[in-house]
């Protein structure tokens, strides 16, 4: 399964990959801010990313309905330090599998993936 | 800033710590900024917009950050270009965090790092501006509030 990971602090991008390396995943691309993750979508198309919301030249919110327009069945988990319940919300409406609230431990980070891929299994 | 919005972004620091870390960090008495409080070598740098205007920066020194680092990643070493990282990122998860105390209209801007002693560091932040001194593993840091 092709990973994508989203976030404009590379500690936060290595500490994902490195969380989620013992998973089933291959890691097609890392990317610091919306723009850039916009072009490595659309040349991976991959089945799961982990997309930050407050980044640099374009935010995680519109990156969301950009990247389900080009993948509708990506499996895009929100990563966020914007703890309201509006924000959680609208990720979710807009097409999100997930919000996970940072900070987290790589056991919530798991078990959000493995809700997400649940998801997927029941479907299948 | 009320006495409740600083209680409840002291809870917020002080369980991000303890979240990420395991170790309580330990919350001094805030107080209002003084000319001569200096900040440490990183220091992260967020605007806020929207509802309320100002900004927040958490500052840090090397030791500490290195330490915190070990929580997240393990045994890698930090580079400078890590280090200016982390603490840009410690900063907007405390910062996205107060969203739960001042709720969505609370805007937080992309972090952005300084290094050492900045004249206009606090030019973003409204007075009065408060330092909440944290002592976490024996490093002391700080985070600084200045709202409308």
């Amino acid at each position: 399964m092709k990973l994508l990971i989203v976030d404009d602090s590379h500690i936060m991008q290595r500490a994902i990959g490195k969380y989620l390396e013992n998973d089933h995943f291959t890691l097609v691309g890392s990317a610091s801010d919306g723009e850039a993750a916009m072009q490595m979508f659309s040349q991976y198309l991959p089945d799961v990313v982990t997309l930050d919301i407050t980044m640099p030249k374009m935010d995680g919110l519109t990156c969301l309905e950009k990247m389900l327009s080009l993948k509708p069945d990506a499996k895009i988990l929100i990563v966020s330090a914007l703890k309201d319940s509006i924000t959680g919300l609208q990720a979710l409406k807009k097409g999100a599998k997930g919000f996970l609230a940072k900070p987290f431990t790589a056991a919530e980070l798991q078990n959000e993936i493995d809700e997400i891929l649940g998801q997927m299994n029941d479907r299948n | 800033m009320t006495e409740t919005e600083l209680k409840a972004t002291i809870k917020i620091v002080t369980e991000y710590f303890l979240n990420i870390t395991n170790i309580p960090a330990v919350m001094g008495l805030p107080y209002i900024k003084k000319d001569t409080d200096l900040a440490f070598a990183y220091t992260g740098l967020i605007g806020i917009s929207g509802a309320r205007r100002g900004g927040v920066y958490y500052t840090a020194g090397k030791e500490l950050l290195a330490d915190f680092a070990q929580f997240i990643l393990g045994e890698e070493t930090l580079d400078e270009d890590a280090l200016n990282d982390l603490v840009g990122e410690m900063t907007n998860t405390i910062a996205g965090n107060m969203r739960e105390v001042f709720g969505a209209t609370f805007l937080i801007s992309v972090p952005i790092v300084l290094r050492g002693q900045i004249d206009t560091i606090s030019m973003r932040l409204k007075p009065p501006v408060f330092i909440i001194p944290i002592n976490w593993n024996e490093h002391t840091s700080h985070l600084a509030i200045g709202l409308e």
